[in-house]
């Protein structure tokens, strides 16, 4: 079994290499369908690793042939088969199939129908390399070609330079992180000697907490993952990303690739747990970000955006997760928000469909009686994002404001606030899309149909598992839940190393869990009273907003700051460079050097006079010159 | 014959040679005329050709006139070219006067 | 045997290529030349052995009494460079030959001509005939800018022409003072003249002639301004020797000839020098940022790229100096893809101008497609040929100094910025000018040139032990000398 894994990641490169030469021949749907049957494949094998593993089988690093090799760099192409991995290609495969089924529906009719299979296959491929990789190499590959796939499908439709140019800062503020993966690559190989995981942490786990190597290739390898999961301070391609099909924004931008850098983070705990600056480190920005996106989300009137400021926040809230040691926690909230989060994208896909593109939610309401499957998924995942008991976000986000509390109390508030604004906005939108009456103007209310049935199906499926997916694994205890058993041989010998402090009674456990319910159900009342009762509707774009809320409407000009801070001296710069520095220095001090020859041979060519008698007497002249020379040296 | 040339001691030639290729510097810097110039160039290189000669026979090497042969050819090759070279001069200007021979400036 | 036959086999063949009539005829000699000195090659690699000391050595005496000998042989790094070239040569015949230009028998002669000197420039043991094959290279590449190039030329051409020789001759003083200084019988040998002693000193002397020599070549800023004009106004096929194979000579007399000539002035000079390049790096790509004139755009990347390359080559590692090797084929091989493309772009669009162009993606897709790869290898993406040396001579940096590393690697960021930027400008958006329908597809020749090389960026990439096994002993014979 384990040594056809790397059939896995093979199917869907296949798929992509079948719809991509074919982009013009293959009818359209069946290539649909071709690429999704190639997930289906990878998917079942993902399964049955799965299935392996939970019954008992062994990690294994299965090494495929020698990538790199020179001297003593030696770089194998590896796979690290483990429970970590497992679950995320689960996720991958799982979610991808069913976004995949989704987009026959929604792309079709598109002219670029076979490009765009082409290229979310090619994106399944890297982000399995991505999770599957056995070496930090192989995870780069994977980390950098799921950036490529990000920028091809964000510019999916490339006729609109506002989608190309988002397209673009997704892949540089992934590069600026991508650089600091790699520099944090170079000092784990000149540490380690090696990138595999195997030996990496081998060699990791004797060292003593605290040291200052691995504080820094921590730090380097955070830089990387607050590019790929929108961090801050490199947050801000993501609301923008936002321009590619709604799909991929299910698939790319919330569930999966954004991700990466959650289990990049839990794939090298070891590293993490031996430097507490770090673990700080990824908890005030995972918390930071978590804040400023949810009051950012609040003020948003594009659908999207307000989803993809949920994504940055609940990406920050499992790096709180991370940073306070509850590794197994933040990859259940992965697990349940690639469900939930990605659930909410198709739904938000089909409200789009619907209205022929609208996405502003002031033009939308009263959108219950046309859209009545759609209501009811997007309930689902406003609940469940929400965290309300038994669905699936409840138990994961309890996981690690749990563990928050115990951490320190502060961060559990500051948690809780992020999850009363979480669900205030969603349960905003929510209102303001389904109910009240229909404010579109473009579209003719009547012509509203709910989306066919390939697009609801899979959306169904993925409500049912965000909202009753968690319900078997906690059986046993939200603590001890069957995830976190499965995943304990990875994260083993972490807890040694952190050695947790007393585990929450179950008391105060449960009195966590009441509050936060408690507060949750308030934040959801307070949204209902003002956006159903009064049916206040959010003031137009031109309209004046006071000091804070322009702010936060504005996305705390967060933009505005990179363009004025680092865009716009770069270009200053680059003109200056070019004109003053090359033309007036370096390309004048060249030519300078041949004008000063030809001004030289201007003035020495006088000596030509002409006069043959003259150059007889300089010839003379200066043979005896020559001769008293020689005469006297 | 090697005694009847050793009874004029070197010193001797040495002095004539000196003279003629002074004489031929002279003429070479005073003069106007290009004839006369190649004149003293010729005096010039004949003089060396003596002193070599001179010298072959002092030493005892034969090494020596065989440079006044090489210096005799190249010597006969360039008076055929100067020569050629004074005659279109004149065709051109009807002088052989150097001093008029300054368009070749700057 | 095979050797000679290697280097003297394309200056025949253009002797038949400049007298081989119409037009027509002349493209088709050239590349079937072009591709039968492909194809020696080849053999010649099959009967390698990579002992990593030089091998299928030839020596004919040249001048018995000074001890010059045509000696020809190769090691890794040679063979390397030396496929590089009858490929790069095979592709550039390939695919230029759609340009309507005149004299067409004496452009691809030249070229012929040309391509005998860097093969000669690659193989020679001797450092007066590397000096020799050095200057022939120059022969040509003047008159191929010089005749077929932009409004421009003249100047550009004197200019490139001037800087480059002065260059080489400062070069060829320092050959001539080692030469001298071998013991009698003298020999210009490099075996010889890698062992003649020198004092400090004069070490700084020869560093500095050398490394003036290579810099210009390459060229390393301060000493590139020749270089983007030269691109600019040399024609498509002229651009792509130039990027794609004669700079990597200088890169070539770095690790032939200063590395292990200039020891003890290097390990004085290393830091200065490294450091000077890796700023020279980030002002060519801030540079890039700006350009419209995309043949001037590659110029500047071109510089940054290449930046990176001496400067791994110059730190001595042997990651970074065999990250350099492999670098220099993906470099050869991604430019003269980009110049391709943009050679395509020009014929169709008679602009060059980012300007005036967009949305080609849409009027000839293929080209978007094709296109694209070739800017993923050359901002390195993993799994394209870029990467694999990018990654080493950034990991080799860092050993040798990890700040410099982190500045170095900026390019990472860079060269995503400007290259993206320009394809969006070039490719992307509403369509430009309607094309007639038969420009709309590549041409077979076109096709082949790019695929074949689109093959290559993905096979280095994915497989780069090839490469890297035959540069691996041959550097580890040039790091002995060193150490």
């Amino acid at each position: 079994m384990m040594n056809i894994v790397w059939l896995i990641p093979l199917f869907p490169l296949l798929g992509f290499l079948i719809a991509g030469l074919n982009v013009r021949r293959i009818s359209v749907v069946i290539s649909g369908w071709v690429a999704s049957a190639m997930i289906l494949l990878s998917f079942i094998l993902s399964l049955l690793v799965f299935l392996k593993l939970a019954g008992g089988a062994p990690s294994e690093t299965i090494r495929l042939f020698d990538w790199i090799k020179s001297g003593d760099l030696n770089i194998p192409f590896e796979f690290l088969i483990d429970p970590l991995s497992s679950i995320m290609m689960l996720i991958i495969t799982g979610v991808g199939l069913l976004i995949h089924i989704y987009s026959i529906g929604y792309m079709h009719g598109d002219e670029g129908f076979n490009k765009f299979f082409a290229y979310m296959n090619l994106f399944i491929f890297f982000m399995l390399l991505l999770v599957m990789g056995g070496s930090y190499m192989v995870m780069f590959i994977g980390w950098e070609g799921v950036g490529l796939c990000s920028y091809l499908l964000i510019g999916f439709w490339n006729r609109n330079h506002e989608n190309n140019n988002a397209a673009k800062k997704a892949f540089i503020m992934n590069r600026i992180g991508d650089l600091g993966f790699l520099l944090g690559m170079f000092l784990i190989f000149t540490t380690f000697g090696s990138l595999s995981y195997s030996i990496v942490f081998a060699k990791a786990s004797v060292l003593s907490p605290g040291t200052i190597v691995i504080t820094i290739i921590t730090l380097l390898l955070f830089a990387g993952a607050t590019g790929k999961s929108a961090q801050i301070p490199l947050l801000t391609w993501l609301p923008d990303a936002m321009a590619g099909p709604t799909p991929v924004s299910a698939l790319i931008h919330a569930a999966t690739m954004v991700t990466a850098g959650i289990y990049m983070v839990a794939r090298s705990n070891i590293l993490y747990a031996l430097s507490p600056v770090s673990m700080s480190v990824v908890t005030t920005v995972g918390l930071t970000t978590a804040l400023l996106a949810a009051v950012i989300a609040l003020f948003q009137n594009d659908i999207k955006k307000v989803l993809a400021y949920s994504t940055i926040s609940q990406l920050g809230l499992m790096f709180l997760g991370l940073g306070v040691g509850a590794f197994a926690g933040a990859m259940f909230h992965l697990l349940t928000h690639a469900f939930f989060k990605a659930l909410l994208f198709l739904a938000a896909g089909v409200i789009i469909h619907a209205l022929d593109g609208e996405q502003d939610i002031r033009k939308m309401g009263g959108l219950q009686k046309k859209l009545p499957w759609t209501y009811f998924i997007f309930l689902t995942g406003a609940l469940t994002i929400s965290g309300i008991p038994p669905f699936a976000g409840f138990f994961s986000k309890d996981e690690i404001l749990a563990a928050a509390f115990s951490k320190s109390p502060v961060l559990w508030i500051s948690g809780i606030i992020v999850s009363i604004m979480t669900s205030f906005y969603i349960f905003r939108l929510f209102w303001l899309t389904f109910k009240g009456s229909f404010r579109g103007t473009s579209i003719n209310s009547n012509d509203i149909h709910e989306g066919p049935r390939l697009m609801i199906i899979p959306v169904l499926i993925l409500a049912i598992f965000s909202a009753l997916g968690a319900v078997p694994l906690v059986l046993n205890g939200i603590e001890n839940n069957s995830l976190a058993e499965f995943l304990n041989p990875v994260f083993k010998t972490t807890a040694g190393i952190l050695q947790k402090g007393s585990a929450l009674s179950t008391g105060t456990n449960s009195a966590l869990m009441i509050i936060t319910f408690i507060f949750m159900v308030l934040s959801i009342y307070i949204s209902y009273v003002v956006f159903f009762k009064r049916e206040k509707v959010p003031a137009g774009d031109a309209s004046q907003r006071m000091g804070f809320i322009k702010a936060a409407y504005n996305k705390f000009y967060i933009d505005e700051i990179y363009e004025t801070l680092i865009v716009k001296p770069v270009s200053g710069l680059s003109g200056f460079l070019q004109n003053k520095i090359d033309f007036k220095i370096f390309d004048r001090i060249v030519e300078s050097i041949g004008r000063l020859v030809m001004s030289a041979g201007s003035k020495i060519r006088l000596l030509q006079t002409g006069n043959v008698g003259f150059y007889l007497f300089a010839i003379v002249i200066c043979i005896i010159m020559v001769l008293v020379f020689n005469l006297f040296k | 014959m090697e005694q009847t040339i050793n009874i004029i001691p070197i010193q001797y030639y040495m002095l004539l040679c000196t003279l003629l290729f002074v004489i031929g510097v002279a003429g070479v810097l005073i003069k106007r005329n290009a004839l006369v110039i190649f004149m003293s160039i010729e005096i010039m290189l004949n003089s060396v050709n003596l002193l070599l000669v001179a010298f072959s026979v002092y030493h005892n090497d034969p090494a020596g006139q065989i440079f006044v042969f090489f210096v005799m050819i190249v010597a006969a090759a360039e008076v055929a070219v100067g020569l050629a070279l004074v005659v279109m001069v004149y065709r051109h200007t009807h002088s052989i006067d150097i001093d008029f021979l300054n368009k070749l400036k700057w | 045997m095979m050797t000679i036959l290697l280097i003297l086999f394309p200056i025949f063949g253009s002797a038949l290529v400049m007298f081989s009539g119409s037009d027509k005829n002349v493209r088709r000699n050239a590349l079937i030349i072009a591709s039968i000195e492909f194809a020696l090659s080849l053999v010649v690699l099959s009967e390698f052995k990579n002992t990593g000391l030089p091998e299928l050595s030839v020596s004919i005496p040249w001048i018995k009494g000074a001890g010059v000998n045509f000696h020809f042989a190769m090691d890794g790094i040679s063979l390397l460079l030396v496929l590089l070239t009858t490929f790069l040569f095979t592709i550039i015949i390939l695919a230029s030959s759609t340009v309507q230009s005149r004299r067409l028998n004496l452009f691809y002669g030249l070229i012929l001509i040309m391509e005998t000197a860097l093969i000669g420039v690659f193989t020679s043991q001797d450092g007066i005939i590397f000096y020799i094959f050095w200057e022939l290279a120059l022969i040509p590449a003047y008159f191929i800018t010089s005749l077929w190039g932009g409004t421009d030329r003249i100047r550009i051409t004197f200019k490139f022409f001037i800087y480059t020789i002065t260059g080489s001759l400062l070069m060829l003083g320092g050959l001539i003072w080692l030469y001298l200084h071998t013991p009698d019988p003298h020999s210009a040998e490099f075996l010889a003249l890698y062992k003649v002693a020198t004092t400090q000193n004069n070490q700084f002397w020869l560093f500095a002639v050398f490394f003036l020599a290579f810099a210009i070549k390459i060229p390393i800023i301060p000493f590139h301004t020749w270089q983007p004009d030269t691109y600019t106004e040399a024609p498509a096929a002229g651009s792509m020797i130039l990027a794609g194979i004669m700079l990597k000579m200088g890169i070539y007399g770095i690790i032939r000839l200063l590395l292990p000539l200039c020891q003890s002035a290097l390990a004085a000079l290393q830091n200065g020098i490294i450091i000077m390049i890796v700023a020279g790096i980030i002002y060519a790509s801030i540079i890039a940022l700006r350009q419209n004139d995309l043949k001037r755009f590659i110029a500047w990347v071109s510089i940054a790229h290449v930046g990176l390359i001496s400067a791994g080559a110059l730190s001595l590692n042997q990651i970074a100096l065999n990250g350099a090797i492999i670098q220099m084929i993906s470099h050869g091989i991604n430019v003269v893809g980009l110049f391709i493309v943009i050679d395509i772009i020009q014929t169709r669009f008679k602009t060059r101008d980012m300007r005036e162009l967009g949305g080609i993606a849409k009027s000839i897709p293929s080209l978007g497609i094709i296109f694209m790869i070739i800017l993923l290898g050359t901002i390195a993406l993993p799994l394209t040929s870029g990467f694999v040396g990018e990654f080493m001579l950034l990991n080799g940096l860092f050993r040798y100094n990890a700040w410099i590393s982190v500045f170095a690697g900026t390019t990472v960021i860079f060269s995503a910025v400007y290259m993206l930027g320009m394809y969006q400008r070039v490719m992307l958006g509403g369509a430009s000018t309607e094309l007639p329908i038969e420009q709309k597809r590549l041409s077979l020749n076109e096709l082949i040139a790019l695929i074949s090389l689109i093959i290559m960026i993905l096979w280095i990439g994915c497989f780069p032990n090839f490469i890297l096994n035959l540069a691996g002993p041959a550097v580890q014979t040039i790091l002995n000398y060193i150490q």
